[in-house]
């Protein structure tokens, strides 16, 4: 029974005979779980002999698996490299068998190139191959755009074309949805600056710049930012995976055999679409987060919801509404067609989903603010 | 050669008010390959599934390698689960994971072997299925369909097993990938001394590797044997199976 096998180990002696042949002795289990103490065993016999004849006795040994054969076999080759003239006795047919089926599958080691192993070399290597795979990334990126473009040149010359159902599907999506979502956070950090800025002016005895404060930084910053963002998290992160997902089930593959152009059907629909909800979503986080002061002012600073509005009007010129709308189809624009690039970049397997989604919503993310950040620049050298 | 390496006796299956096996007994020998058969629902998975512990049968019981599976511990099935593999109809192979590791996971696992020998073992089984030696740094995304059924297959060797399962080996190959993975098996059965079952609707696979095999149908086994044994019971979804266009086209070649 092999089961009682189990319970013995691989063992291994030799002597040295007084002619200079050395007898090997091995026996017991080899097989894998067993074969620890028999490796170090081999490799330190390995090491001490060379140019020797030995006499090799594998009569004793009860049961073997591919493991104690490998073992065996390196061993053998690495002391017949050694010049030893090697003589095996006793071993069984099976075993013989064996050792013959996985000799003729052993791979004798082949020189690959070595890897790049010394640490002042890795680094560099690590940073020559993320260069080259940034620049790959943009060029794809670009064609992607260039792409895009180009069906969107199609789409305004034959305007039968456009999809205006999948636009309004998406626009509900991605906008109408999002309404909660938007409401509750561009409350939030009405309530935020209020009460920040409602503690420091209150020192002053500055309460009713309060509403300058709020209605500058929220319309013109905080809520085209926020908006963005939250829609980069909601809307970006779910095109990356609706598109992924129609690749790997091969349906972009369908379309384009069926001659719908997935930039046209899927892609477009989707851009258009973010890009008229986006400056909708921040008009609408501009009043919540600005009634979210107004209710913050007026609970902790008392200044009463008619003071705060008649403030607003002289305080907050309407530019700064537009500038912070402008922004929207910029954003828009960026987190779109990031989120669609991804999602086509999707390939063979589940995993890459996951990937590329996280990817996807880190790269809008920054894009969107490193847009906020030009937008800043350009806007105040213009002194708008 | 001839002790029962699994047995099965009265197993009764249900899900739901579907019921699946109603009193399903078989038994396979040791050294042999052995074939479930049956139509699309007719449990052959589902009874694969209960020899290797993934499902428990409504009642019945399931004994393999000696192991009676309703009652057995857990240390004893940690032990069980070592001594056979398992091919997955779509391969099964771990994504994250290059075709090198996904072989080497259980040797890692439950072994202290140097890397170096595990490395060398790895390359050997991946040789001996058939695959490049390329495609161990590959990860299962990057192959194609018999690539991944070999991948998963030298996955499934690698402890050296006494016993093998595979669901629809064969399904997805060409005809000549079958044919190499069908001599492929049987070489490992005469050399490794594997005892096989196998879940296959491939009648080129029935007719030129399996020893004996159980065919299951109305929720019963409906023959067992040997394929001139099988073919002399008189059963309509034998007669169907076999009088079909397919099998009187291998009739007439004369196997």
């Amino acid at each position: 029974m092999r089961q009682q096998e189990h319970a013995e180990k691989a063992l291994i002696q030799w002597v040295k005979n007084p002619d200079g042949l050395i007898s090997v002795t091995s026996s017991g289990n080899w097989s894998n779980t067993r074969l620890t103490v028999v490796n170090k065993q081999l490799q330190q016999f390995c090491k001490e002999n060379h140019n020797i004849s030995i006499n090799w006795d594998v009569s004793a040994v009860t049961h073997v698996d591919s493991a104690g054969i490998m073992l065996f076999i390196n061993s053998y080759d690495l002391l017949k490299s050694k010049q030893c003239k090697i003589t095996i006795t006793g071993a069984r047919d099976d075993h013989k068998k064996m050792y013959h089926l996985l000799r003729k599958y052993t791979i004798k080691d082949t020189a690959t190139a070595p890897p790049i192993s010394s640490h002042f070399l890795r680094p560099l290597n690590s940073i020559g191959q993320k260069t080259v795979a940034f620049a790959l990334d943009i060029s794809a990126f670009l064609a992607f755009v260039g792409e895009n473009f180009i069906n969107l040149l199609y789409s305004i010359q034959h305007p039968r074309s456009i999809r205006f159902a999948a636009i309004i599907k998406n626009t509900e999506e991605a906008g109408v949805r999002a309404i909660p979502i938007v409401a509750l956070t561009s409350f939030l950090i009405g309530v935020v600056i209020a009460y920040q800025g409602a503690v420091q002016l209150e020192k002053f005895g500055a309460n009713i710049f309060i509403v300058d404060m709020i209605g500058v930084s929220i319309t013109r910053e905080l809520a085209p930012l926020i908006t963005a963002i939250v829609v980069a998290g909601r809307t970006g992160s779910s095109y990356t995976a609706q598109l992924g997902v129609m690749k790997l089930t091969e349906e972009i593959d369908a379309m384009r055999t069926m001659g719908f152009e997935p930039h046209r059907f899927l892609i477009l629909p989707r851009i258009v679409a973010l890009m008229i909800s986006l400056p909708l979503l921040i008009f609408f986080a501009d009043m919540i987060a600005i009634a979210a002061g107004m209710l913050i002012s007026h609970l902790h600073l008392h200044l009463s919801y008619s003071e705060f509005i008649q403030r607003l009007q002289t305080a907050v010129d309407v530019k700064h509404v537009w500038i912070g709308i402008i922004k929207g189809p910029f954003f828009a624009w960026l987190i779109a067609t990031v989120g669609c690039f991804r999602g086509l970049q999707v390939s063979m397997s589940t995993e890459s989903i996951g990937r590329y989604t996280t990817i996807s919503v880190v790269n809008a993310i920054f894009l969107v603010i490193a847009c906020d950040a030009l937008f800043s620049v350009i806007l105040t050298e213009l002194g708008i | 050669m001839n002790n029962p390496v699994i047995e099965v006796s009265n197993i009764v299956t249900c899900f739901g008010n579907n019921v699946v096996h109603d009193g399903i007994s078989l038994s396979v020998h040791e050294g042999e390959i052995y074939g479930l058969l049956g139509g699309s629902g007719s449990g052959k998975s589902t009874l694969l599934k209960q020899m290797i512990m993934l499902l428990r049968p409504q009642s019945g019981e399931i004994s393999v390698l000696q192991q009676q599976l309703s009652n057995i511990k857990s240390i004893d099935a940690a032990i069980l689960r070592r001594r056979w593999g398992v091919l997955f109809q779509s391969g099964a192979l771990y994504t994250s994971l290059t075709v090198a590791e996904n072989i080497a996971i259980k040797l890692k696992e439950y072994t202290d072997l140097p890397s170096k020998l595990i490395q060398d073992i790895v390359r050997m089984k991946i040789n001996m299925v058939g695959l490049p030696e390329t495609a161990a740094s590959l990860y299962p995304a990057e192959l194609s369909g018999g690539m991944v059924k070999r991948a998963a297959l030298a996955r499934a060797l690698i402890m050296d097993p006494e016993l093998l399962f595979l669901d629809e080996p064969t399904s997805g190959l060409d005809p000549i990938g079958a044919e190499a993975f069908d001599n492929l098996i049987i070489e490992l059965r005469e050399i490794l001394g594997l005892t096989v079952v196998m879940v296959t609707h491939d009648l080129d696979s029935i007719c030129n590797i399996v020893d004996r095999f159980a065919v299951l149908g109305d929720k019963k086994v409906i023959a067992e044997g040997s394929l001139g044994e099988v073919k002399n019971t008189d059963h309509p979804i034998i007669r169907q199976f076999f009088g079909g266009v397919r099998g009187r086209i291998r009739e007439q070649h004369g196997k």
